[in-house]
């Protein structure tokens, strides 16, 4: 099992990103949520501080239940539609993030800079590039038209000065450049990982941490950062996954598709 | 035919749609003769999402009639990207993401072909592809979008994007082309011989598919009949004057999943996972070999993937009916 000697639960980094994300979603709120730690994540803040969170699928599903133990391998199977309101057209759903009616986009990352461009398309030269990731799917529709949560793991191959390909827009180059190249709504919001908590200051829309994790030093975050981290004025000591928010994550997520 | 022109003049998508047989008539035919149909060098749009509704037994017939140069367009490619891929039918895939699925990881495959500049990958958007079709289905040349702008996939796709302001509020807009694609595969729960189609579940993008298409190919898990169709004319969702060819195949997306009737064949996916061990390529044309090119019938490929892993799904695809 996974209790320590000292009665504190252990967790794996992905519970622990699971629970951290999961927080910052709040009652009400409409949430266009990726497949992995996003699903999760947005599900367990269904199942406890958020019971009225609706939850979009970009294989056009509004406001399903998540069967625990049935997760899908991506937001484009039946196991999606459980208990939905609406099934929509893929386009459709989508046209949810332009027309307005989504409060958070939310998805994992595999590179990102510290203006908040997420990259999942090229590493190295996009003409010659070292590896072909698989791409931006709904990840450039969504961080294009609303505000954004990214979960990822922290590490300095994945926190670049800048990002080599930019497929999912951020605050592309800080200040205002976001709006100026035709993005005036939306923007990365926060960014969690298992060692903390990032926002973006508000005028040059560089990354600053503003929360650490259980255990984390600042030395340690900086240490798996590629660029030199801002930190804000009061950086908040984030509290450890509660046993009920484990005991949920586990339930949803049995077999740890996207826990282990 | 695919051409070098990115938006189908109108004169000429009007002209085809009106030199097709629209009348209504049965178009029941074989796996074999619908993919007779597909003319080397086409665009060839593919219905469904990722594992849902692929119309993995039209693959199965493409391939093995050895088609060749296929630009092939989808929303989310899977496993059918890498087969297309591996056995020279495709040279082009236009989609937003492209690997097997997550839990699964890059697809080798993709990486060789793209990295190796055998193939090539051209990436949009999810709501770009979606809006392309749209305006395809439509029979207007561009959709104005507030997407794929500021980013490097925008950018990537160069002239293929403009940008506008709009001329009656001044917002910046990027304005997609519109796409007609020369041929759609897409795969249903049941439809009549004429080619009207219901589905079940998600959507995707599959009726903008089939109104932007030049021509629709039909598979179905059964075939209905006409009085069946017009008793519930309202879950019809794709007409039958798009419909060129009817085709029956039960379990027609395996190992994929057909809403309702069957989920993923995961055993035979992680099966397919694992074959792409160190030599990916090698590993799927293996495969290609056992699955594709040696069964002679698509009942024989169903027997291949084994009864157990066959049951199992289709017990796991109609609990959506239990609850």
């Amino acid at each position: 099992m996974t209790e320590e000697k000292s009665g504190s639960p252990s967790y794996s980094a992905a519970e622990l990103l699971a629970v951290m994300a999961g927080r910052l979603l709040k009652d009400g709120q409409v949430v266009f949520a990726g497949v992995g730690v996003p699903l999760l994540a947005a599900t367990l803040a269904q199942r406890l501080q958020a019971p009225h969170l609706t939850i979009l699928f970009e294989g056009g599903t509004i406001g399903p239940f998540i069967v625990p133990g049935e997760l899908p391998p991506s937001t484009n199977e039946q196991r999606c539609t459980r208990r939905a309101n609406m099934l929509l057209p893929i386009t459709d759903v989508l046209l949810l993030l332009q027309r307005g009616y989504v409060d958070v986009g939310f998805m994992g990352g595999a590179q990102i800079d510290k203006y908040g461009n997420l990259n999942s398309s090229f590493i190295g030269d996009a003409d010659n590039p070292k590896i072909r990731l698989p791409g931006s799917g709904g990840g450039n529709d969504i961080s294009s038209l609303t505000d954004m949560i990214v979960a990822m793991k922290h590490e300095k191959r994945r926190f670049v000065e800048k990002v080599d390909f930019i497929t999912s827009p951020g605050w592309i180059a800080g200040g205002t450049t976001r709006a100026e190249t035709g993005l005036p709504q939306g923007g990365m919001w926060r960014v969690v990982t298992d060692l903390g908590i990032m926002g973006f200051d508000a005028e040059s829309r560089e990354m600053q941490v503003l929360g650490l994790n259980p255990g984390v030093s600042r030395d340690q975050v900086q240490e798996n950062t590629g660029f030199k981290l801002a930190f804000a004025a009061r950086i908040e000591n984030l509290e450890p996954p509660r046993p009920v928010e484990l005991e949920v994550l586990r339930e949803l997520d049995p077999a740890r598709l996207y826990t282990a | 035919m695919s051409s070098e022109v990115l938006v189908t003049p109108y004169q000429q998508l009007r002209r085809d749609t009106l030199g097709r047989d629209r009348g209504l008539r049965e178009k029941v035919m074989s796996l074999a003769e619908a993919a007779q149909l597909v003319r080397d060098g086409e665009h060839v749009a593919i219905g469904g999402c990722t594992l849902s509704r692929t119309p993995m037994a039209m693959i199965w017939a493409m391939i093995r009639a050895k088609k060749k140069r296929l630009t092939v367009s989808r929303s989310i490619t899977s496993t059918e990207g890498d087969l297309l891929l591996a056995s020279g039918v495709a040279e082009h895939v236009i989609t937003s993401w492209f690997s097997q699925g997550i839990v699964w990881g890059i697809s080798k495959v993709m990486r060789h072909y793209v990295e190796n500049k055998l193939a090539c990958f051209e990436e949009w958007s999810h709501m770009s592809i979606g809006l392309r079709y749209r305006a395809g289905a439509m029979g207007i040349p561009f959709m104005p979008s507030r997407s794929m702008l500021g980013s490097d996939v925008g950018k990537r796709v160069g002239g293929k994007i403009k940008r506008m302001s709009c001329p009656y509020t001044g917002d910046e807009l990027a304005l997609l082309p519109a796409l007609n694609p020369d041929l759609a595969l897409i795969h249903v729960q049941r439809c009549d011989a004429f080619g009207n189609a219901q589905l079940d579940g998600l959507q995707f993008m599959d009726i903008d598919i089939a109104m932007a298409a030049k021509r629709v190919i039909l598979t179905t898990e059964r075939i209905i009949s006409n009085e069946q169709i017009r008793r519930m004319p309202d879950a019809t969702r794709i007409p039958f004057f798009a419909v060129e060819a009817v085709v029956e195949v039960p379990l027609g997306c395996a190992p994929h999943e057909c809403y309702g009737v069957y989920e993923p064949f995961f055993s035979a996916l992680d099966d397919y996972a694992a074959r792409l061990g160190p030599d990916a390529v090698a590993g799927c044309r293996q495969y290609l070999q056992e699955y594709h090119y040696a069964p002679n019938s698509w009942p024989d490929y169903l027997s291949k993937i084994g009864m157990a892993e066959m049951l199992d799904a289709c017990r796991r695809g109609r609990s959506v009916h239990n609850d």
